[in-house]
């Protein structure tokens, strides 16, 4: 459940507070404006937070030792002389 | 400027540069994997893939341009792999039916929120040019013309179907177009609003 850092990781921080600085509305007033305009925006944003983080749950997995092995043999014949 | 002197065009390949490809790939292994885990959904099948990826990689290693991205290059052999061994052995329509069942269990992980589960089967619906193309794009970090290289199609053809996928993927969630447990998508569509709004909140 606790996804904040699995956001940003590596990637362009966005003008996070540029809003905020042009408009001095309450904050839940403006979220549920943005909400309304950005609905879609909101989510493509949530749905690329889901694909990351099923992509990067196997990235995170522990390699299994058969491909260091594999490549160990690989490299043995690659590295006769030819 | 600098000089041609400085030009790095070496026809014979040293133990060095082997050695640098070496742990470069083997840095890359756990995309590869996730990667492979996304085209064929099926976890031993994947590793299978990824480790043949791997070893064409390696011996395909003189033909890497340094500077360029290798990331890209082992996932364009990676992919290439898996469209042999499909054509190889598989009939297209009855692999994308069972990558989208195998897709569906791959990541067991109880934990994983409601909705992760219904991005899967979501996933799982659409074409496959359209999966991996937004996979590559949302998932691994690449530009338009990085995953037109990779899928050896044209720039715009890997922009259409990046926003084709999110599309559809956007209309599957939304019009619960699939059932899980005799609950509608909609729930899931609704949890993924409230993880929204949550990152919307925590900017």
């Amino acid at each position: 459940m606790n996804d904040d850092k699995e956001d940003e990781e590596g990637r362009p921080s966005q003008p996070k507070d540029a809003d905020d600085m042009i408009d001095h509305r309450p904050r839940s007033e403006s979220l549920k404006a943005a909400t309304a305009f950005d609905e879609g925006h909101l989510r493509q944003q949530a749905i690329g937070v889901r694909l990351r983080q099923m992509f990067d749950a196997v990235v995170n997995e522990e390699v299994p030792d058969e491909f260091l092995e594999i490549l160990r043999r690989a490299d043995e014949r690659g590295s006769e002389p030819g | 400027m600098s000089s041609d002197a400085g030009t790095p065009t070496r026809l014979v390949r040293t133990g060095e540069d082997d050695d640098a490809f070496r742990s470069a790939l083997v840095k890359l292994i756990p995309h590869m994997r996730a990667f492979a885990r996304s085209l064929c959904g099926d976890p031993t099948l994947a590793d299978d893939l990824a480790q043949d990826a791997m070893v064409k990689a390696w011996a395909a290693r003189a033909s890497f341009e340094q500077g360029t991205n290798m990331k890209a290059w082992s996932f364009m052999i990676l992919r290439n792999q898996f469209y042999s061994d499909k054509r190889r052995s598989w009939r297209e329509t009855q692999l994308d039916q069972e990558a989208a069942e195998r897709t569906l269990v791959a990541v067991d992980d109880p934990a994983a929120p409601l909705a992760l589960d219904e991005m899967r089967m979501a996933l799982a619906m659409l074409p496959a040019e359209q999966r991996e193309a937004l996979i590559l794009v949302g998932a691994g970090g690449f530009a338009y013309d990085e995953v037109a290289a990779i899928c050896g199609c044209a720039v715009g053809t890997a922009k259409s179907r990046v926003s084709r996928a999110r599309r559809a993927l956007h209309e599957i969630l939304v019009s619960g177009a699939y059932y899980r447990d005799g609950k509608p998508a909609s729930d899931a569509m609704r949890a993924i609003l409230s993880e929204a709004e949550r990152l919307k909140l925590a900017l």
